[in-house]
């Protein structure tokens, strides 16, 4: 077999076999066990609760978890809006990088805030050390953030009925100081064994072969890559993000970078079935998510190493297959790989221009965005696939001639208003975005570089990665105008907050009502059954709705390459 | 009225009915209650303007006959959705019209003047006036005598009756009614066989039970319950999310310099939001309650029905439902030494006047056994076996004991000779009272016989133990396959007993019930409702009695009977007509029933629309992107044929599912999960599978005419 197919196929497992124990010990975090860290991080905790009169444990409604949530949100967002337009004069600025303007510091903030990381420029001159350190504490909050969130969720289903849903902060703290930063610490020592760059000195000086001096950009690099993965952010230090060689070196960066995205959103599927005490529960969405996932990466990877016919039919070799974008030392296999896990997961952090993908390999990255919840970005991947599981638990139940119950709780018309809603913000906001783009070309469509069906999948990627949250993009696209700022920037905000604030509020209203117990009647949530019940939701409601579009952008660019 | 009068789906009286209403509904004030055909409403608008508009040489939009043809049948669509509802209301009204018929126009005796009048037209001084039973008033007496139709609803205050109900029923047996106590319901429309009674209206004209359930099938109170509301949700949320992709299709085409006509875009609308289910919705919930209906139990709400789908425990009294009746007779034990001849010309006498069901079943048994024949006229009784002569007593010379609380048994006296039955402890304190022993034997038959769910009764003779008969419940044949299937369904029975634990606990092992509940007080049935309830479980029960109405008013699904009081019946959301206790699983079941059809065609709705984008969306762009042509896979004739055949799909599948969303579809209590396999595979993949079929076969025929 193909070491590069081995690769990925090493890459999955390692990763699928440390999901189960890492779940268990988030399950543990959150459960309020005592874990190793503990002792260490228990009396920085007490003091930073004591100084801001937080009591971490006093128990909150689900409307206070999403107050506390929100309005720390907006601290960020006024602190990021001073540091990115300041960092100019500011000190760590040994490049001299000039501050942003008023639109591309909102939205960096808001692309940063929520998890999303578009970049709308480049990190070797478009900011500070000192920007990038807070851009990296930013990867780093927002991922607790929606872990914290997929939290309460959590919590919400494990007792029987409640309305005290464990306390925010505590939640928020821990999945920061528990889990997301010693996961990175493993992470950036491999890294830096493996020659990534750790320092605050300004560019180095450098002779190339070609005899010209160049100046290289450097920097934090390593501190900031692994929680750009481990937080499913994906915003790059460099420009080029994971395909830049200072960022992901070698072959087995490239992996562990892969690992360290994939891991948590995988271990918080476990977690649930942990804390919940319903393993089997788990496994059935991680067996929804796993087939969906390999559905989108198997062509993707087949597509990616077959090449291109066009290139074929000039009559250039095409053995590496589609190269056009991609980095050597990583090769098509891995690349398309990655295309599909950066996409479902929420990362969007690349190491190979999707923009140069096969046509019907940016249709699955597409795919994988707008399902957006085979495995997720870390915590809100659990939480889109409630919404999917809501409406599926609703429509089998009918099927069964019962009132539809999740885990003992009716699902009933308000749960079904606010999931219908959450499920139509998503086709809403890529749809009508897009719409916008297309229906006034002097703002919009502009900025595409290939006009036709290609420049129709750029501003649907897009505003898809901008709803989903995820930041890849197809970099043709000169999106750096206050019309792409602003209107990505809208459709981030509510691309982030409504999936949030949604499965939380449903799973509060459903912890309040009262427990039925499971009879031989219930159906049964925990089986392949209603594993194909999941999976047939998704693909009614997620790709229905975007055939249309689809079929216009990258299907019409496959059926013109022959 | 009975089961076996099966209404056909389609008669032709109803046919027409239905087919008027489907353009009475076209009105847009009643259309607007169904958002989603409300929207094909508005899309046949548009379409006849825009047929009009080609009409007057528009260009772009294709011809005028291609549009007009749209425009047809969206506006068949829109009228087959209509008939849906229509013909589901026409089968409940006509249903309910037969019901109310029998109670319009007839004569009542109404009392004017209470007993005031002593010399008035009335025996006992009524003054009666015969007015007409639309007339009648809540509240007002009313007097009926043999032969007379009772004109109202209400309930006996004085006398007793034999009535016939087969009029609401089907049942010919007469029934006993009487003032006081749990039968003294009567209903209007049946008819009184003999005495005389003298009933007050209970309900308002217009307000009976039929009169709420005919408005409910009429429409014009009916009202969304819960859960259709939440798939109503469900429904407008994919409705909005078609209006989204259409929307923005527009922009998108224009980008892609590929126009679309109004006709195309308004089609592919129409095609993607479930109609299906949209168009059958309202005849879903009403056909519910006209199965219910059928099944002779009127709902005062279409929610009831539904709630009864979701029921988890169900509550039984064990008489009647359980077991036939009363206890029988089974066996007879004389004591050693005593002949079964005399034993039996004892149980005889003992038994001779006892009108209870237990004691006739005691002398028939007796008479059985001994091929003999007792005949009892105003002097004197006489028995005779094999055409021999046991006994022949004058009735003066015998004393009969009546069953007291005191005694606890019954008997004769007949000159030196004291025959007694009673309960063994009972009788046991009579013989030892007398310095006689009550044998061992006996007691242990005694217990025997109780824990085999049987009721012991001893026969003394002069204080001393004669024998034991043996009373056994019947268990009613097939009862137990009825519970083995309400338990694959989920649902817990429960058993409700007035026998003590011992034998409750046999009857309820011998008929497979999953509980019981033993030496039951009213509020026992009460307590165990509220038990169940606040773990958080469903319960329905059926009761009669005015002691049962608030076990009613507390149970999800409380079923009266019709033969029970005005409080049951008011307590109760449903009432049997039939005052058929098991009719709670059938109750069960069709509210299932209702709730697996509207989820099946839901989900037979939406994969329709697979088939349905593949045949338009390439229709769409075909022409500006002839690259598209690769995803024409039905490899339809032409955009025209391919959108045309959609629409036509669209449209007669609604028709087709008319008996289905009728006749709901089938449950079987195979567990959840089976069923949802099953379902998932007939509707899922049937849904995403059929019309890829039928919109080929469609356009093969279309491509002919054109």
């Amino acid at each position: 077999m193909n070491t590069e197919v081995l690769g990925i196929i090493a890459m999955f497992g390692v990763t699928f076999l440390l999901a189960i124990p890492l779940g268990k010990y988030i399950a543990k975090v959150y459960g309020g066990e005592r874990t190793i860290l503990d002792p260490l991080f228990n009396p920085i905790e007490r003091g930073f609760y004591k100084l801001s009169g937080i009591n971490p444990k006093s128990e909150m409604t689900w409307q206070e978890h999403l107050y506390a949530l929100l309005t720390i949100n907006l601290l960020w967002f006024l602190v990021s809006m001073l540091i990115l337009t300041n960092m100019g004069w500011l000190p760590l600025n040994p490049d001299g990088n000039p501050s942003q303007s008023a639109d591309l510091a909102f939205n960096t903030t808001i692309s940063f805030l929520v998890n999303c990381n578009l970049q709308h420029y480049s990190g070797e001159t478009g900011i500070s050390y000192l920007g990038q350190l807070w851009l990296m504490f930013l990867q780093f909050v927002t991922a607790g953030i929606g872990m914290a969130a997929a939290a309460i969720v959590f919590k919400a289903f494990r007792e029987k009925t409640t309305t005290q849903l464990g306390n925010f902060y505590d939640f928020f703290l821990k999945s920061c100081t528990r889990i997301l930063l010693p996961t990175s610490l493993i992470i950036a020592v491999i890294l830096v064994f493996e020659g990534m760059p750790m320092t605050f000195e300004g560019k180095d000086t450098m002779i190339n072969l070609q005899g010209d001096t160049v100046q290289v950009s450097r920097g934090p690099v390593a501190a900031f890559v692994p929680i750009k993965h481990v937080g499913t952010n994906g915003g790059g230090f460099f420009g080029a993000n994971g395909a830049h060689p200072l960022e992901n070196p070698t072959y087995l960066t490239n992996m562990v970078e892969m690992f360290g995205q994939f891991i948590i959103p995988m271990a918080m599927i476990f977690a649930f079935g942990y804390f919940i005490r319903r393993r089997k529960f788990s496994w059935m969405i991680f067996g929804v998510m796993t087939i969906g996932f390999w559905l989108l990466a198997l062509p993707n990877i087949i597509m990616e190493m077959n090449g291109n016919p066009v290139i074929e039919k000039i009559g250039i070799d095409n053995a590496l297959g589609a190269m056009e974008g991609k980095e050597v030392r990583i090769g098509a296999a891995a690349s398309g790989f990655w295309s599909i896990v950066t996409t479902v997961i929420s990362t969007g952090s690349i190491n190979s221009m999707h923009d140069s993908s096969m046509p019907l390999s940016i249709m699955n990255e597409l795919i994988a965005m707008m399902v957006n919840a085979f495995y997720g970005g870390v915590g809100v991947g659990i939480l889109n696939i409630f919404i999917f599981i809501i409406l599926a638990v609703f429509i089998s139940g009918l099927m069964v001639g019962r009132t539809p119950e999740f885990m003992g709780k009716k699902i009933e018309a308000r749960e079904m208003k606010i999931a219908m809603i959450i499920a139509l913000a998503h086709p809403f906001l890529i749809l009508v975005g897009t719409a916008i783009a297309a229906a006034f070309p002097s703002v919009g469509s502009s900025a595409i570089s290939n006009p036709g069906y290609h420049g129709f999948s750029q501003m649907l990627y897009e505003y898809t990665s901008s709803a989903a949250n995820n930041g890849s993009g197809l970099e043709g696209l000169g999106d750096n105008t206050i019309f792409w700022n602003i209107s990505t920037g809208i459709v981030l905000l509510l691309g982030r907050f409504l999936p949030i604030i949604g499965p939380v509020a449903i799973a509060g209203l459903l912890a309040q009502k009262k427990f039925i117990p499971e009879g031989a009647g219930t159906l049964k949530v925990d089986n392949a059954t209603f594993g194909v019940m999941i999976f047939a939701v998704i693909a009614i409601v997620a790709a229905l709705s975007f055939f249309p579009a689809l079929a216009l952008g990258p299907i019409a660019e496959y059926f013109s390459l022959f | 009225m009975s089961k076996s009068n099966h209404t056909s789906l389609f008669q032709p009286a109803l046919l027409k009915e239905a087919f008027k209403q489907s353009f009475v509904k076209l009105n847009p004030r009643l259309m607007f209650r169904n958002p989603i055909m409300f929207t094909v409403w508005i899309g046949t608008l548009v379409m006849f303007f825009v047929s009009l508009w080609t009409l007057f040489g528009a260009t772009g939009q294709g011809s005028f006959g291609y549009n007009f043809t749209v425009f047809l049948i969206l506006f068949v669509t829109v009228l087959f959705a209509n008939f849906a509802e229509a013909i589901a209301e026409a089968r409940g009204k006509a249903q309910a019209d037969s019901l109310r018929k029998t109670r319009e126009e007839t004569p009542a005796k109404l009392i004017v003047d209470n007993g005031k009048s002593k010399s008035g037209n009335g025996e006992k001084g009524y003054q009666i006036s015969v007015i007409n039973s639309s007339l009648l008033k809540k509240g007002d007496l009313f007097l009926c005598e043999a032969g007379d139709i009772i004109p109202s609803d209400g309930e006996i205050i004085e006398g007793l009756a034999t009535i016939d109900e087969s009029a609401i029923t089907g049942e010919s047996a007469p029934v006993i009614r009487e003032a006081g106590g749990d039968k003294s319901s009567v209903t209007g429309g049946t008819k009184v066989l003999s005495d005389r009674i003298k009933v007050i209206v209970t309900t308002q004209p217009g307000e009976s039970f039929l009169d709420k359930m005919i408005a409910l099938v009429e429409g014009a109170s009916r009202q969304k319950t819960p859960n259709e509301i939440a798939l109503t949700i469900l429904l407008a949320g994919f409705t909005l999310v078609f209006i989204i992709v259409c929307v923005t299709l527009k922009p998108f085409a224009d980008y892609s310099n590929a126009p679309i006509t109004i006709a195309a875009f308004i089609s592919l609308f129409i095609c993607l939001i479930p109609t299906t289910i949209g168009g059958l919705l309202s005849a879903i919930g009403i056909a519910g309650m006209d199965r219910a209906l059928r099944a002779n139990v009127i709902t005062k709400s279409g929610k009831a029905v539904e709630t009864a789908g979701d029921i988890d425990v169900l509550l039984l009294d064990k008489t009647g439902t359980i077991t036939i009746g009363n206890r029988k007779a089974t066996n007879f034990y004389p004591v050693r030494g005593v002949e079964e001849k005399h034993f039996i010309k004892l149980v005889l006498l003992s038994s001779m006047a006892d009108e209870t069901p237990e004691g006739k079943s005691i002398i028939e048994l007796a008479t059985h056994i001994d091929n003999g024949k007792l005949t009892i006229d105003n002097e004197k009784v006489n028995y005779a076996s094999n055409g021999r002569s046991i006994f022949d007593y004058p009735l003066s010379a015998i004393t009969f004991k009546k069953f007291t609380a005191e005694t606890r048994s019954s008997g004769i006296d007949y000159e030196n000779t004291k025959i007694r039955k009673g309960a063994s402890d009972a009788i046991r304190n009579l013989v030892e009272k007398a310095g006689n022993i009550f044998p061992e034997e006996i007691a242990e038959k005694v217990k025997a016989i109780s824990s085999n769910g049987g009721t012991p009764l001893v026969v003394s003779e002069n204080e001393t133990v004669m024998g034991v008969i043996e009373l056994q419940d019947i268990i009613k044949p097939g009862i137990q396959a009825r519970f083995e299937r309400l338990r694959k369904m989920g649902i817990k029975t429960v058993m409700v007993t007035g026998d003590n634990p011992l034998t409750a606990k046999f009857i309820a092992e011998k008929a497979g019930v999953d509980d019981f509940i033993a030496e039951a007080k009213p509020e026992d049935k009460m307590n165990y409702i509220r038990k169940e309830q606040s773990d958080g479980r469903l319960v329905a029960m059926m009761g009669d009695g005015t002691n049962d109405a608030p076990a009613l008013a507390q149970a999800d699904v409380g079923v009266a009977m019709n033969s029970g009081t005005q409080a049951a019946k008011e307590a109760g959301n449903m009432v049997d007509l039939d005052n058929d206790p098991t009719k709670l699983i059938e109750v069960v079941e069709i509210g299932k029933q209702l709730l697996m059809t509207r989820g099946t065609l839901t989900t037979f709705s939406i994969a329709n629309d697979v088939a349905k984008y593949f045949a338009i969306i390439p229709a769409l762009f075909i022409t500006a992107i002839p690259a598209l042509q690769g995803l024409n896979i039905m490899n339809l004739h032409s955009p025209e044929t391919a959108i045309l055949s959609a629409i036509i799909f669209n449209a007669i599948i609604i028709p087709l599912l008319i008996p289905l969303a009728l006749n709901g579809v089938a449950y079987k209590p195979i567990g959840a999960s089976a069923l949802l396999r099953r379902n998932l595979l007939i509707y899922g993949l049937g849904g995403v599978i059929i019309p890829f079929i039928g919109i080929k076969l469609i356009d093969m025929l279309v491509t002919i005419f054109i």
